[in-house]
Protein backbone atom coordinates (compact mmCIF):
# COMPACT_ATOMS: atom_id res chain seq x y z
CA UNK A 1 0.00 0.00 0.00
CA UNK A 2 2.57 2.72 0.95
CA UNK A 3 4.35 1.31 -1.85
CA UNK A 4 1.82 1.56 -4.52
CA UNK A 5 0.73 5.41 -2.90
CA UNK A 6 4.74 6.35 -3.38
CA UNK A 7 4.71 5.01 -6.77
CA UNK A 8 1.91 7.46 -7.37
CA UNK A 9 3.60 10.30 -5.95
CA UNK A 10 6.54 9.59 -8.09
CA UNK A 11 4.28 9.19 -11.01
CA UNK A 12 2.64 12.17 -10.86
CA UNK A 13 6.14 13.76 -10.07
CA UNK A 14 7.76 12.47 -12.91
CA UNK A 15 4.77 13.83 -14.90
CA UNK A 16 5.36 17.25 -14.36
CA UNK A 17 9.31 17.22 -14.08
CA UNK A 18 8.41 16.03 -17.83
CA UNK A 19 5.90 18.73 -19.04
CA UNK A 20 8.07 21.23 -16.97
CA UNK A 21 11.40 20.05 -19.34
CA UNK A 22 9.35 20.47 -22.28
CA UNK A 23 8.69 23.45 -21.84
CA UNK A 24 12.05 24.42 -21.08
CA UNK A 25 13.51 22.85 -24.46
CA UNK A 26 11.10 24.29 -26.42
CA UNK A 27 12.73 27.48 -25.33
CA UNK A 28 16.00 26.78 -25.84
CA UNK A 29 17.95 27.47 -28.99
CA UNK A 30 17.67 24.21 -31.40
CA UNK A 31 20.46 21.66 -30.86
CA UNK A 32 23.73 22.11 -33.13
CA UNK A 33 22.57 26.18 -33.78
CA UNK A 34 25.74 28.37 -34.22
CA UNK A 35 25.28 30.87 -31.62
CA UNK A 36 27.01 30.51 -28.71
CA UNK A 37 27.76 33.79 -27.26
CA UNK A 38 29.53 32.09 -24.14
CA UNK A 39 31.64 30.24 -26.50
CA UNK A 40 32.86 33.25 -28.64
CA UNK A 41 33.62 34.99 -25.66
CA UNK A 42 35.46 31.93 -24.12
CA UNK A 43 37.83 31.25 -27.68
CA UNK A 44 38.76 34.97 -27.09
CA UNK A 45 39.89 34.26 -23.46
CA UNK A 46 41.96 31.22 -24.73
CA UNK A 47 43.39 33.01 -27.37
CA UNK A 48 44.08 36.05 -25.29
CA UNK A 49 46.03 33.48 -22.82
CA UNK A 50 47.86 31.73 -25.62
CA UNK A 51 46.38 28.32 -24.58
CA UNK A 52 45.47 25.59 -26.64
CA UNK A 53 43.38 23.25 -24.93
CA UNK A 54 40.01 25.46 -24.36
CA UNK A 55 38.59 22.95 -21.94
CA UNK A 56 42.09 23.58 -19.43
CA UNK A 57 42.12 26.94 -20.09
CA UNK A 58 38.23 27.40 -19.06
CA UNK A 59 38.74 25.05 -15.97
CA UNK A 60 42.03 26.75 -14.77
CA UNK A 61 42.29 30.31 -15.79
CA UNK A 62 39.04 31.39 -16.75
CA UNK A 63 37.33 30.38 -13.78
CA UNK A 64 40.21 28.87 -11.41
CA UNK A 65 37.86 29.60 -8.17
CA UNK A 66 35.04 27.47 -9.46
CA UNK A 67 37.53 24.59 -9.97
CA UNK A 68 39.23 25.20 -6.28
CA UNK A 69 35.68 25.06 -5.20
CA UNK A 70 34.90 22.00 -7.01
CA UNK A 71 38.76 20.62 -5.74
CA UNK A 72 37.30 21.41 -2.60
CA UNK A 73 34.41 19.06 -2.60
CA UNK A 74 36.35 16.09 -3.97
CA UNK A 75 38.48 16.72 -0.98
CA UNK A 76 35.95 16.71 1.40
CA UNK A 77 34.46 13.31 -0.24
CA UNK A 78 37.62 11.82 0.25
CA UNK A 79 38.34 12.65 4.00
CA UNK A 80 34.61 11.76 4.41
CA UNK A 81 34.73 7.96 3.38
CA UNK A 82 38.27 7.76 4.79
CA UNK A 83 36.62 8.50 7.73
CA UNK A 84 33.56 6.68 7.42
CA UNK A 85 35.60 3.67 6.36
CA UNK A 86 38.41 3.32 8.90
CA UNK A 87 38.20 -0.05 11.10
CA UNK A 88 36.18 0.68 14.04
CA UNK A 89 35.48 -0.81 17.64
CA UNK A 90 34.12 -4.02 17.03
CA UNK A 91 36.34 -4.64 13.93
CA UNK A 92 39.97 -6.41 13.28
CA UNK A 93 42.52 -5.77 10.47
CA UNK A 94 43.58 -9.35 9.22
CA UNK A 95 46.79 -10.31 6.91
CA UNK A 96 45.72 -10.45 3.39
CA UNK A 97 47.85 -12.91 1.34
CA UNK A 98 48.37 -13.25 -2.43
CA UNK A 99 46.60 -16.96 -2.60
CA UNK A 100 44.35 -16.50 -5.44
CA UNK A 101 45.03 -18.19 -8.61
CA UNK A 102 45.71 -15.91 -10.96
CA UNK A 103 45.94 -16.17 -14.77
CA UNK A 104 50.06 -15.83 -16.04
CA UNK A 105 48.38 -13.93 -18.95
CA UNK A 106 46.70 -11.24 -16.77
CA UNK A 107 50.02 -11.12 -14.71
CA UNK A 108 52.12 -10.40 -17.82
CA UNK A 109 49.59 -8.12 -19.30
CA UNK A 110 49.79 -6.52 -15.67
CA UNK A 111 53.42 -5.90 -15.75
CA UNK A 112 53.40 -5.12 -19.48
CA UNK A 113 50.70 -2.34 -18.70
CA UNK A 114 51.67 -1.19 -15.38
CA UNK A 115 54.72 0.82 -16.66
CA UNK A 116 52.89 1.79 -19.91
CA UNK A 117 49.69 3.75 -17.83
CA UNK A 118 52.27 5.44 -15.87
CA UNK A 119 54.04 7.11 -18.60
CA UNK A 120 50.64 7.72 -20.37
CA UNK A 121 49.13 9.49 -17.40
CA UNK A 122 52.66 11.52 -16.95
CA UNK A 123 51.61 12.47 -20.43
CA UNK A 124 48.17 13.50 -20.10
CA UNK A 125 49.15 15.69 -17.25
CA UNK A 126 51.96 17.03 -18.56
CA UNK A 127 49.90 18.05 -22.00
CA UNK A 128 46.74 18.95 -19.97
CA UNK A 129 47.35 22.73 -21.66
CA UNK A 130 47.73 21.99 -25.45
CA UNK A 131 46.15 18.41 -26.11
CA UNK A 132 42.94 17.19 -24.29
CA UNK A 133 43.54 16.28 -21.65
CA UNK A 134 44.60 17.75 -17.84
CA UNK A 135 45.12 17.24 -13.93
CA UNK A 136 41.48 15.52 -13.94
CA UNK A 137 42.11 12.70 -16.36
CA UNK A 138 45.79 12.31 -15.29
CA UNK A 139 45.46 12.09 -12.34
CA UNK A 140 42.61 9.05 -12.29
CA UNK A 141 44.54 7.65 -15.02
CA UNK A 142 47.79 7.37 -12.79
CA UNK A 143 45.80 5.86 -9.94
CA UNK A 144 43.79 3.00 -12.24
CA UNK A 145 47.39 2.04 -13.26
CA UNK A 146 48.64 1.60 -9.74
CA UNK A 147 45.37 -0.24 -8.91
CA UNK A 148 46.39 -2.42 -11.85
CA UNK A 149 48.26 -4.66 -9.29
CA UNK A 150 45.47 -5.40 -7.64
CA UNK A 151 44.27 -6.82 -10.67
CA UNK A 152 47.24 -8.83 -11.14
CA UNK A 153 46.65 -10.34 -8.15
CA UNK A 154 49.21 -8.76 -6.21
CA UNK A 155 47.94 -6.93 -2.87
CA UNK A 156 50.82 -6.93 -1.38
CA UNK A 157 53.23 -5.72 -3.67
CA UNK A 158 49.98 -2.80 -4.02
CA UNK A 159 50.41 -2.01 -0.32
CA UNK A 160 54.05 -1.74 -0.46
CA UNK A 161 54.02 0.14 -3.64
CA UNK A 162 51.41 2.84 -1.97
CA UNK A 163 52.18 4.45 0.75
CA UNK A 164 49.08 5.63 1.71
CA UNK A 165 50.84 8.19 3.79
CA UNK A 166 52.42 9.57 1.25
CA UNK A 167 49.43 10.05 -0.64
CA UNK A 168 47.30 11.80 1.78
CA UNK A 169 49.76 14.30 2.35
CA UNK A 170 50.07 14.30 -1.63
CA UNK A 171 46.33 14.98 -1.55
CA UNK A 172 46.88 18.19 1.03
CA UNK A 173 49.75 19.56 -0.82
CA UNK A 174 47.60 19.67 -3.60
CA UNK A 175 45.01 21.69 -2.55
CA UNK A 176 47.36 23.83 -0.91
CA UNK A 177 49.32 24.03 -4.01
CA UNK A 178 46.47 25.27 -6.03
CA UNK A 179 45.21 28.03 -3.53
CA UNK A 180 48.97 29.14 -3.32
CA UNK A 181 48.21 29.48 -6.93
CA UNK A 182 45.17 31.23 -6.86
CA UNK A 183 46.57 33.66 -4.03
CA UNK A 184 49.64 34.53 -6.16
CA UNK A 185 46.95 35.66 -8.79
CA UNK A 186 45.97 38.23 -6.61
CA UNK A 187 49.57 39.07 -5.66
CA UNK A 188 51.26 39.18 -8.67
CA UNK A 189 48.22 39.86 -10.44
CA UNK A 190 44.45 41.85 -10.66
CA UNK A 191 42.64 38.93 -8.79
CA UNK A 192 42.60 36.00 -7.17
CA UNK A 193 43.48 32.98 -9.94
CA UNK A 194 44.67 35.33 -12.15
CA UNK A 195 46.75 34.23 -14.89
CA UNK A 196 50.41 35.98 -14.00
CA UNK A 197 53.13 33.53 -15.88
CA UNK A 198 54.31 34.66 -19.22
CA UNK A 199 52.28 32.79 -21.59
CA UNK A 200 54.28 32.03 -24.61
CA UNK A 201 53.59 30.40 -27.56
CA UNK A 202 49.93 28.76 -28.40
CA UNK A 203 50.47 25.11 -28.51
CA UNK A 204 53.99 25.12 -27.30
CA UNK A 205 54.61 22.41 -24.44
CA UNK A 206 55.14 25.04 -22.10
CA UNK A 207 52.82 27.43 -22.76
CA UNK A 208 49.58 29.19 -21.12
CA UNK A 209 51.08 30.63 -18.17
CA UNK A 210 49.76 29.14 -15.05
CA UNK A 211 47.68 26.36 -16.67
CA UNK A 212 50.20 23.60 -16.75
CA UNK A 213 50.99 24.61 -12.91
CA UNK A 214 47.32 24.23 -12.20
CA UNK A 215 47.48 20.79 -14.15
CA UNK A 216 50.19 19.48 -11.52
CA UNK A 217 48.63 20.37 -8.52
CA UNK A 218 45.28 19.49 -9.28
CA UNK A 219 47.09 15.75 -11.10
CA UNK A 220 48.41 15.28 -7.55
CA UNK A 221 45.11 16.05 -5.94
CA UNK A 222 43.12 13.65 -7.76
CA UNK A 223 45.28 11.02 -7.99
CA UNK A 224 46.09 10.60 -4.50
CA UNK A 225 42.15 11.29 -3.87
CA UNK A 226 41.30 8.11 -5.99
CA UNK A 227 44.27 6.26 -4.36
CA UNK A 228 43.10 6.80 -0.63
CA UNK A 229 39.39 6.06 -2.21
CA UNK A 230 40.27 2.74 -3.04
CA UNK A 231 42.21 2.21 -0.50
CA UNK A 232 39.33 2.44 1.59
CA UNK A 233 37.07 0.48 -0.40
CA UNK A 234 39.43 -1.86 -1.06
CA UNK A 235 40.96 -2.31 2.66
CA UNK A 236 36.96 -2.90 3.93
CA UNK A 237 36.90 -5.46 1.37
CA UNK A 238 40.04 -7.57 2.02
CA UNK A 239 41.22 -6.78 5.30
CA UNK A 240 38.73 -5.59 7.54
CA UNK A 241 36.35 -8.09 9.30
CA UNK A 242 33.78 -8.13 11.79
CA UNK A 243 35.73 -9.54 15.28
CA UNK A 244 33.66 -12.07 16.68
CA UNK A 245 35.94 -13.41 19.06
CA UNK A 246 37.86 -15.36 16.56
CA UNK A 247 34.91 -17.36 15.12
CA UNK A 248 35.46 -15.82 11.69
CA UNK A 249 39.19 -17.17 11.58
CA UNK A 250 40.74 -15.73 8.05
CA UNK A 251 38.87 -17.54 5.47
CA UNK A 252 40.87 -19.00 2.80
CA UNK A 253 38.80 -17.82 0.19
CA UNK A 254 39.51 -13.94 0.05
CA UNK A 255 42.92 -13.65 -0.68
CA UNK A 256 43.28 -12.01 -3.96
CA UNK A 257 40.08 -11.01 -5.53
CA UNK A 258 39.91 -10.71 -9.16
CA UNK B 1 23.93 24.42 -41.13
CA UNK B 2 23.56 20.77 -40.83
CA UNK B 3 26.40 18.97 -41.28
CA UNK B 4 25.58 15.93 -43.67
CA UNK B 5 23.36 12.93 -43.00
CA UNK B 6 26.06 10.76 -42.04
CA UNK B 7 27.30 12.93 -39.01
CA UNK B 8 22.95 13.25 -37.87
CA UNK B 9 22.95 10.00 -38.25
CA UNK B 10 25.98 9.13 -35.60
CA UNK B 11 24.92 11.64 -33.34
CA UNK B 12 21.05 9.90 -33.44
CA UNK B 13 22.58 6.45 -32.90
CA UNK B 14 25.22 7.31 -30.06
CA UNK B 15 22.31 9.26 -28.48
CA UNK B 16 19.78 6.22 -28.62
CA UNK B 17 22.59 3.93 -27.45
CA UNK B 18 22.70 5.91 -24.02
CA UNK B 19 19.36 5.96 -23.68
CA UNK B 20 19.29 2.67 -23.81
CA UNK B 21 22.10 2.39 -21.50
CA UNK B 22 20.70 4.32 -19.00
CA UNK B 23 17.47 1.85 -19.35
CA UNK B 24 19.61 -1.36 -19.10
CA UNK B 25 21.61 0.23 -15.87
CA UNK B 26 18.42 1.14 -14.38
CA UNK B 27 16.29 -2.00 -15.02
CA UNK B 28 19.00 -4.65 -13.91
CA UNK B 29 18.22 -4.68 -10.69
CA UNK B 30 21.08 -7.47 -9.27
CA UNK B 31 24.07 -5.00 -7.96
CA UNK B 32 26.98 -7.19 -8.67
CA UNK B 33 25.62 -7.49 -12.67
CA UNK B 34 24.65 -3.75 -12.64
CA UNK B 35 28.42 -2.82 -11.85
CA UNK B 36 29.28 -4.30 -15.22
CA UNK B 37 26.49 -2.68 -17.16
CA UNK B 38 27.21 0.26 -15.37
CA UNK B 39 30.96 0.10 -16.95
CA UNK B 40 29.19 -0.47 -20.59
CA UNK B 41 27.31 2.35 -20.22
CA UNK B 42 30.20 4.78 -18.99
CA UNK B 43 31.86 3.36 -22.08
CA UNK B 44 28.67 4.41 -24.46
CA UNK B 45 28.88 7.41 -22.67
CA UNK B 46 31.99 8.09 -23.99
CA UNK B 47 31.83 7.21 -27.05
CA UNK B 48 28.73 9.94 -27.50
CA UNK B 49 31.30 12.80 -25.90
CA UNK B 50 33.17 11.78 -28.39
CA UNK B 51 30.94 12.25 -31.38
CA UNK B 52 29.89 15.46 -29.70
CA UNK B 53 33.36 16.49 -30.22
CA UNK B 54 34.46 16.62 -26.16
CA UNK B 55 37.64 14.70 -26.14
CA UNK B 56 38.56 15.90 -22.75
CA UNK B 57 35.04 14.85 -21.16
CA UNK B 58 35.37 11.42 -22.83
CA UNK B 59 38.70 10.97 -21.68
CA UNK B 60 37.59 11.34 -17.98
CA UNK B 61 34.13 9.76 -18.34
CA UNK B 62 36.10 6.75 -19.39
CA UNK B 63 38.46 7.06 -16.79
CA UNK B 64 36.15 7.57 -13.74
CA UNK B 65 33.06 6.47 -15.05
CA UNK B 66 34.23 3.01 -16.66
CA UNK B 67 37.09 2.50 -14.09
CA UNK B 68 36.98 3.77 -10.81
CA UNK B 69 33.48 3.95 -9.82
CA UNK B 70 32.43 0.46 -11.00
CA UNK B 71 35.27 -0.95 -9.24
CA UNK B 72 34.31 0.78 -6.16
CA UNK B 73 30.31 -0.25 -6.74
CA UNK B 74 31.79 -4.18 -7.05
CA UNK B 75 34.67 -3.60 -3.87
CA UNK B 76 31.32 -2.51 -1.96
CA UNK B 77 28.30 -5.28 -3.31
CA UNK B 78 31.25 -7.81 -1.89
CA UNK B 79 31.96 -6.24 1.13
CA UNK B 80 28.34 -5.82 2.51
CA UNK B 81 28.17 -9.60 1.24
CA UNK B 82 31.06 -10.43 3.72
CA UNK B 83 29.34 -8.19 6.58
CA UNK B 84 25.71 -10.39 5.94
CA UNK B 85 27.98 -13.94 5.77
CA UNK B 86 29.80 -12.87 9.25
CA UNK B 87 26.54 -12.15 10.65
CA UNK B 88 24.52 -14.91 9.94
CA UNK B 89 27.49 -17.08 11.21
CA UNK B 90 27.68 -15.23 14.70
CA UNK B 91 23.86 -15.48 14.50
CA UNK B 92 23.90 -19.23 14.07
CA UNK B 93 26.81 -19.61 16.64
CA UNK B 94 24.43 -17.97 19.24
CA UNK B 95 21.69 -19.62 18.50
CA UNK B 96 22.86 -23.26 18.73
CA UNK B 97 25.57 -23.13 21.30
CA UNK C 1 16.12 15.79 -34.77
CA UNK C 2 16.50 18.88 -33.26
CA UNK C 3 15.30 18.17 -29.78
CA UNK C 4 16.02 14.74 -29.74
CA UNK C 5 19.12 15.18 -27.72
CA UNK C 6 17.31 17.46 -24.94
CA UNK C 7 15.08 14.42 -24.85
CA UNK C 8 17.48 11.85 -24.33
CA UNK C 9 19.40 13.61 -21.80
CA UNK C 10 15.35 14.60 -19.48
CA UNK C 11 14.70 10.39 -20.38
CA UNK C 12 18.28 9.70 -18.83
CA UNK C 13 17.23 11.58 -15.73
CA UNK C 14 13.56 10.61 -15.66
CA UNK C 15 14.81 6.55 -15.79
CA UNK C 16 16.76 7.33 -12.94
CA UNK C 17 15.02 9.22 -10.93
CA UNK C 18 12.38 6.34 -11.43
CA UNK C 19 15.47 3.49 -10.33
CA UNK C 20 15.96 5.76 -7.51
CA UNK C 21 12.27 5.29 -6.47
CA UNK C 22 11.81 1.71 -6.74
CA UNK C 23 15.23 0.31 -5.90
CA UNK C 24 15.39 -2.83 -3.48
CA UNK C 25 18.73 -1.93 -2.60
CA UNK C 26 20.74 0.93 -1.75
CA UNK C 27 23.59 -0.18 -4.23
CA UNK C 28 21.16 -0.17 -6.70
CA UNK C 29 19.78 3.42 -5.64
CA UNK C 30 23.14 4.91 -5.61
CA UNK C 31 23.83 3.61 -9.15
CA UNK C 32 20.82 4.83 -10.58
CA UNK C 33 21.42 8.24 -8.64
CA UNK C 34 25.00 8.65 -10.88
CA UNK C 35 22.54 7.73 -13.70
CA UNK C 36 19.79 10.56 -13.01
CA UNK C 37 23.01 12.67 -12.82
CA UNK C 38 25.00 11.56 -16.57
CA UNK C 39 21.62 13.41 -17.85
CA UNK C 40 23.20 16.47 -16.88
CA UNK C 41 26.06 15.21 -18.92
CA UNK C 42 23.75 14.62 -22.51
CA UNK C 43 21.81 18.06 -21.69
CA UNK C 44 25.01 20.12 -21.21
CA UNK C 45 27.12 19.04 -24.09
CA UNK C 46 24.11 18.58 -26.38
CA UNK C 47 23.62 22.69 -25.78
CA UNK C 48 26.94 23.52 -26.48
CA UNK C 49 27.31 21.15 -29.70
CA UNK C 50 27.47 22.80 -33.19
CA UNK C 51 26.94 21.12 -36.32
CA UNK C 52 30.21 21.01 -38.36
CA UNK C 53 31.53 22.16 -34.99
CA UNK C 54 35.58 21.13 -34.49
CA UNK C 55 36.84 20.17 -31.02
CA UNK C 56 38.19 23.12 -28.93
CA UNK C 57 41.82 22.36 -29.14
CA UNK C 58 43.12 24.89 -31.00
CA UNK C 59 46.33 24.29 -33.13
CA UNK C 60 47.61 24.38 -36.52
CA UNK C 61 44.36 22.64 -38.29
CA UNK C 62 41.73 24.59 -35.88
CA UNK C 63 42.04 27.98 -35.73
CA UNK C 64 40.68 31.25 -34.33
CA UNK C 65 37.98 31.24 -37.11
CA UNK C 66 37.28 27.61 -37.27
CA UNK C 67 33.56 26.53 -35.64
CA UNK C 68 34.50 24.91 -32.57
CA UNK C 69 31.87 23.24 -30.31
CA UNK C 70 31.09 25.17 -26.70
CA UNK C 71 34.25 24.38 -24.32
CA UNK C 72 32.38 26.32 -21.56
CA UNK C 73 29.69 23.55 -21.35
CA UNK C 74 32.76 21.18 -21.83
CA UNK C 75 34.45 22.34 -18.55
CA UNK C 76 31.19 22.07 -16.97
CA UNK C 77 30.44 18.17 -17.56
CA UNK C 78 34.19 17.61 -16.80
CA UNK C 79 33.70 18.71 -13.55
CA UNK C 80 30.16 16.97 -12.90
CA UNK C 81 31.77 13.72 -13.89
CA UNK C 82 34.81 13.81 -11.01
CA UNK C 83 32.03 15.20 -8.20
CA UNK C 84 29.93 12.80 -9.77
CA UNK C 85 32.45 10.25 -8.58
CA UNK C 86 33.00 11.64 -5.30
CA UNK C 87 29.32 11.66 -4.56
CA UNK C 88 28.92 8.36 -5.42
CA UNK C 89 31.85 7.08 -3.48
CA UNK C 90 30.86 8.72 -0.33
CA UNK C 91 26.94 7.57 -0.54
CA UNK C 92 28.63 4.10 -1.11
CA UNK C 93 30.51 4.31 2.37
CA UNK C 94 27.58 5.42 3.77
CA UNK C 95 25.37 2.26 2.73
CA UNK C 96 28.07 -0.19 3.96
CA UNK C 97 27.96 1.74 7.30
CA UNK C 98 24.32 1.27 7.01
CA UNK C 99 24.97 -3.03 6.37
CA UNK C 100 26.98 -2.92 9.40
CA UNK C 101 24.11 -1.30 11.48
CA UNK C 102 21.36 -2.88 10.02
CA UNK C 103 20.55 -6.25 9.32
CA UNK C 104 19.18 -5.01 6.00
CA UNK C 105 19.91 -2.42 2.89
CA UNK C 106 16.78 -2.31 1.40
CA UNK C 107 15.42 0.95 1.95
CA UNK C 108 11.96 0.05 2.21
CA UNK C 109 12.50 -2.46 5.31
CA UNK C 110 15.05 -0.13 6.58
CA UNK C 111 12.05 2.22 7.00
CA UNK C 112 10.20 0.24 9.06
CA UNK C 113 13.54 -0.34 10.97
CA UNK C 114 13.98 3.17 11.98
CA UNK C 115 9.88 3.49 13.36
Amino acid sequence: MRRSARLGVLGAGLAVFAAMMALAFAGLPGFGGSTHPYRDAAVAATYGHNTANAVSSINFDQRGFDTFGEETILFCAVVGVAALLRPVRGERRREVKDSGRVLESTSLLVYVLFPLTIVLAANVVAHGAVTPGGGFQGGVVLSTGIHLLYVGGRFSLLHRLRPLDWFHQGEALGVVLFGALGIAGAAFGSALFANVVPQGQLADFVSAGTVPLFNIAVGMTVCSSVVILLSSFLDQTLAIRADQGGRTGPGPEEGAAT
Amino acid sequence: MTGGVLGNVLIAVSLTLVLVGAAAVVFTRIPSRQAVVLSCYGVLLSIMFVVLQAPDVALSQIAIGTAVVPLIVVLSIRKIDIIRREREKAAGGEEQP
Amino acid sequence: MTYYAYAVAAAVMLLGIFGVATSRNLVHTVVCLSVAQSGTYVLLLAVGFQYGGLAPVFGSQVGRNTPVVDPVVQALTLTDIVVSAAVTSMLLALVIQIAKRHRDIDPDRLGRLEG
